[in-house]
């Protein structure tokens, strides 16, 4: 075939692009977000005091934190989701809320007397509490993968560890609901690692899930 | 405001295709061919230094990359420069021709410099290996009737629903979806 015939092809008829599929991705992502809410309640339960938490600025800087990564996650997921956008400054952003919550820890961690200060990094769950996150961060994970399907991303692996973490910090947005830890350092390594495992499964499957 | 950055001595090239494919994208189709027509210059002449060892297949990737451009235009941010766009999707649809044909060591090479791209154009637009009716004969029956008719007979779509008794609505989605179907039947046919 010629490529004056394809391009004939191609470019008769209504050139006009059909409009991104925004709604659809937020209703995938948003989908995805809510069953991971229907998991936590269902199989670890929103934690009881959570009215009382609510007053306290422990829940609220966890929120902070996660809803941040998040937030920050998604906007790289936009730019990584189309050919050719700008990504030199996308590690950067996503630095941010880390940096901060690390700051936070690490002052945390010099106003407690010393001999509490393990129990500030270890808390009470830190065995169960990064798998809990990515467990949770699946269906977030699912409805991201869902999304950039309907998109063109050109750099797989950026785009699916990037695809993971954004699913990992919302999942750790829902986790705070059930989580009873208060302590800025747990926060900041344990939620942290928690979101890195979707990271790294979003960057093994993106080959696999996100070609076109 | 429209950012369009300089690309070294591509400037010239970037501003003049970017005003087509902006065009293009608001209806001219005539803007739009012209778009296609020099991309696939450059594209040509880009794939031709890298597929050094497959000269036959350069003319396939070409079509194939138009293909892709052309499916994912919507993905266009006019904002963004033209050259940094078609980079990405050339260099997507490259790596993934050389990861099913090439061995491991080919993939070492750089990629790296999108002005490149753009440096230099091969309007020696030579005949691909597919047969194009050939490929269309793979599509779905509906999609294949809607896109002969609407872009290779130059019916209006609402002749080809009237002919296909199909909505205007479907007649839109079955092009649409057999241009994406065409892009994977080239995928798998190299």
């Amino acid at each position: 075939m010629k490529t004056d015939d394809l391009i004939h092809l191609l470019a008769s008829g209504d050139v006009r692009p059909t409009p991104l599929p925004v709604l659809r991705c937020m209703l995938l992502v948003g989908g995805g977000v809510l069953l991971a809410g229907v998991m936590m309640a269902w199989l670890l339960g929103v934690r009881a005091d959570l009215s009382n938490a609510a007053a306290h600025s422990a829940l609220w800087q966890k929120l902070l934190y996660t809803g941040a990564l998040g937030a920050a996650g998604a906007f790289a997921l936009a730019r990584l989701a189309r050919p050719g956008a700008r990504t030199s400054a996308l590690p950067q952003l996503l630095a941010v809320p880390v940096a901060l919550i690390a700051l936070l820890a690490a002052l945390a961690m010099l106003a407690s007397p010393p001999d509490l200060r393990a129990s500030l990094f270890w808390g009470t769950t830190w065995k169960v509490c990064p798998w809990l996150i990515a467990l949770l961060s699946l269906p977030v994970l699912a409805g991201i993968v869902g999304a950039l399907r309907l998109l063109a991303p050109t750099r797989l692996r950026l785009c699916g560890a990037a695809a993971g973490l954004t699913a990992g910090a919302l999942a750790a947005v829902v986790y705070c609901l059930h989580c009873p830890e208060t302590a800025a350092p747990f926060v900041a390594f344990w939620y942290t690692l928690g979101m890195l495992i979707p990271a790294a499964l979003g960057a093994l499957i993106a080959p696999r899930v996100l070609a076109w | 405001m429209e950012r369009i950055t300089e690309v070294g001595g591509t400037s010239g090239s970037e501003t003049r295709l970017h005003g087509l494919l902006v065009r293009g994208l608001a209806g001219d189709g005539a803007a739009y061919r012209d778009f296609l027509q020099s991309t696939a210059t450059h594209l040509r002449a880009f794939l031709r230094r890298r597929l050094s060892r497959w000269p036959d297949e350069v003319e396939d990737l070409v079509q194939e990359s138009l293909l892709a451009i052309h499916n994912q235009r919507q993905t266009y941010d006019t904002s963004v420069p033209v050259t940094s766009w078609v980079y990405a999707i050339a260099r997507y649809k490259l790596i993934d021709w050389l990861r099913r044909h090439a061995r491991r060591e080919m993939l070492n090479d750089p990629l790296d410099d999108e002005n490149e791209l753009f440096t230099s154009a091969d309007a020696d637009a030579s005949e691909a290996q597919r047969d194009l009716g050939q490929l269309l004969a793979t599509l779905p029956a509906q999609q294949r009737s809607a896109i002969v008719h609407t872009r290779l007979d130059g019916l209006s779509v609402r002749e080809t629903a009237a002919a296909l008794q199909i909505s205007e609505a479907s007649v839109k989605v079955a092009v649409h979806r057999g241009l994406k179907f065409l892009a994977a039947q080239m995928r798998k046919a190299t």
